[in-house]
């Protein structure tokens, strides 16, 4: 008990645990930093990341959407409104599609009830709105993200394939 | 026009000690949150300018242009006035720093003491910052940091009468000449206690962390500046980091042998080092003692405000007293070299 007591009186004078706390920060300071300094780099995705709406087209350039509405009547958060016409070669099409993306809770249930797999979540994470009203993404600007990025849409589609 | 001349002269040789002061003082914050990030396994501000050296500036800029906003209830004339008083005596104590041999502005004779006098004035502006914001946490923080700093004041005292005791001397300049001879001879040898009680007080009295209840963001938001913005912000963070320095800088001078070269009485390498100017060897000291403050910070979490008050009176004081009869019994009988 005495011999405790010393010891505990010896390490508070010559301020031990002090030094072992600086130690440790200080083996810290020449640690590898884990920084992802992120303009330049970025974290890697996976192929299931819900990011930003695009809708998809057909190899010959037709769109899929069919405007059957089950993204719309699923959508937990009524971010989609979709209306619809009989185009003149007697097929279903959408005339307004659009997503707002500050009511949107991206989780996905519109691609998972689309049939023919037209609406999707890309893997876009950095986006901006510098304007009142672009946080509605109407029918062309969906089509135009889904036309840039189609090839890594269908990537990320055929990876996770095996296990939807 | 003979004293119009001298009253120029002044204004410059403030100048050359004041200039390079701010620019220490910018890249004191830029080295501590390097530092601090480093340890964090994070890199640090690296946007500005190469590896972040512009980053003071960028953070100086936006300050200035930032609004001050007056506090409608607050005594508007105090409330300016604070953060001048609290830059000011951060400031005047440079002018008793020697830098190297006759490289200081007044040769006082009792230099230490007027230094001491002016490190002790800081708490004005800290009190009366607080209570002129005319906001609970402002105030809070300036009592804090009033208490803090009045006690520890009295073991940093101290623990200095055991360096006037070794050198026989008031006078900065006669102090460090006082350690020569090299590294074993200066004070923090002798008086290692002192000195590790001196550089504790040292931060406590610059109420950083781990002494930072006076700021304590977590509880008081951030103490007797939180109704300060923009300039008068700044200039309360400038009184902050010149302190620091200041304390560092008297710490090398009583402790480390200010610009003396470590390698004195060395054979070899002190003729190879002898061209050094001294001002790079009190640079040196001066910066590794800031290196420990930017240390501490990223290691210990913040004392509570009981334990601070503890450790001053209880343990720090009866310490110094301790030690200043112990030196005064190793100078009666002359133990060397130190005390011949």
């Amino acid at each position: 008990m005495a011999l405790q007591k010393l010891v505990q009186t010896l390490k508070s004078f010559t301020l031990w645990e002090l030094w072992q706390g600086l130690a440790l920060t200080g083996r810290y300071l020449f640690a590898r930093k884990i920084t992802v300094q992120f303009p330049e780099e970025e974290t890697p995705r996976s192929v299931r990341f819900r990011g930003v709406h695009a809708l998809r087209r057909y190899p010959n350039g037709e769109e899929r959407c069919i405007a059957c509405k089950l993204c719309e009547a699923v959508c937990p958060a009524l971010a989609i409104t979709i209306d619809s016409e009989q185009r003149e070669d007697g097929t279903r099409r959408t005339t307004k599609y659009e997503i707002d993306l500050f009511k949107c809770i991206y989780c996905g249930f519109c691609e998972e009830s689309c049939p023919v797999d037209s609406i999707v979540e890309t893997d876009l994470s950095n986006y901006a709105f510098l304007e009142r009203g672009e946080h509605i993404l109407d029918k062309s600007v969906l089509l135009a993200i889904g036309d840039k990025y189609e090839e890594s849409i269908a990537k990320a589609r055929e990876e996770d394939a095996p296990y939807r | 026009m003979a004293h119009f001349n001298l009253l120029i002269e002044i204004i410059i040789k403030s100048l050359v000690i004041l200039v390079p002061l701010i620019l220490a003082v910018a890249y004191l914050t830029y080295a501590e949150r390097k530092v601090i990030g480093y340890i964090q396994v994070r890199i640090g501000p690296n946007r500005v300018g190469p590896f972040g050296l512009f980053q003071p500036f960028a953070d100086v800029g936006k300050l200035l242009l930032k609004e001050i906003i007056l506090p409608s209830k607050s005594n508007k004339y105090l409330f300016i006035i604070a953060p001048i008083l609290a830059i000011g005596p951060a400031f005047v104590a440079w002018s008793v720093i020697p830098f190297a041999d006759g490289w200081v502005l007044a040769n006082v004779n009792a230099g230490l003491l007027f230094l001491l006098a002016m490190t002790s004035m800081g708490v004005y502006g800290i009190i009366i910052a607080g209570w002129s914001s005319n906001s609970k946490y402002a105030l809070l923080g300036a009592l804090r940091s009033a208490a803090q700093v009045v006690s520890y004041e009295i073991a940093m005292g101290f623990a200095l009468v055991g360096v006037l005791m070794a050198a026989g001397s008031m006078n900065l300049t006669e102090i460090v000449q006082a350690q020569q001879g090299g590294l074993l001879h200066w004070y923090w040898l002798p008086l290692l206690p002192l000195f590790l009680i001196y550089w504790v007080s040292a931060v406590a009295e610059t109420n950083r962390a781990p002494f930072d209840v006076a700021e304590g963001e977590s509880e008081i938001v951030a103490g007797f500046h939180v109704e300060y913005a923009g300039m008068t912000f700044a200039i309360f963070f400038l009184a902050e980091y010149a302190n620091m320095i200041l304390l560092s800088t008297l710490a090398s001078l009583m402790f480390l042998g200010g610009w003396l070269s470590p390698f004195e009485g060395i054979p070899f390498i002190q003729e190879k080092l002898t061209m050094v100017p001294g001002i790079i060897w009190l640079a040196l000291k001066v910066s590794m003692l800031l290196f420990t403050y930017l240390w501490f910070r990223a290691t210990f979490p913040r004392y509570r405000y009981d334990q601070i008050m503890r450790l001053g009176w209880k343990i720090f004081i009866p310490l110094t007293f301790f030690w200043i009869i112990l030196e005064a019994l190793a100078i009666k009988f002359q133990i060397s070299p130190w005390f011949v």
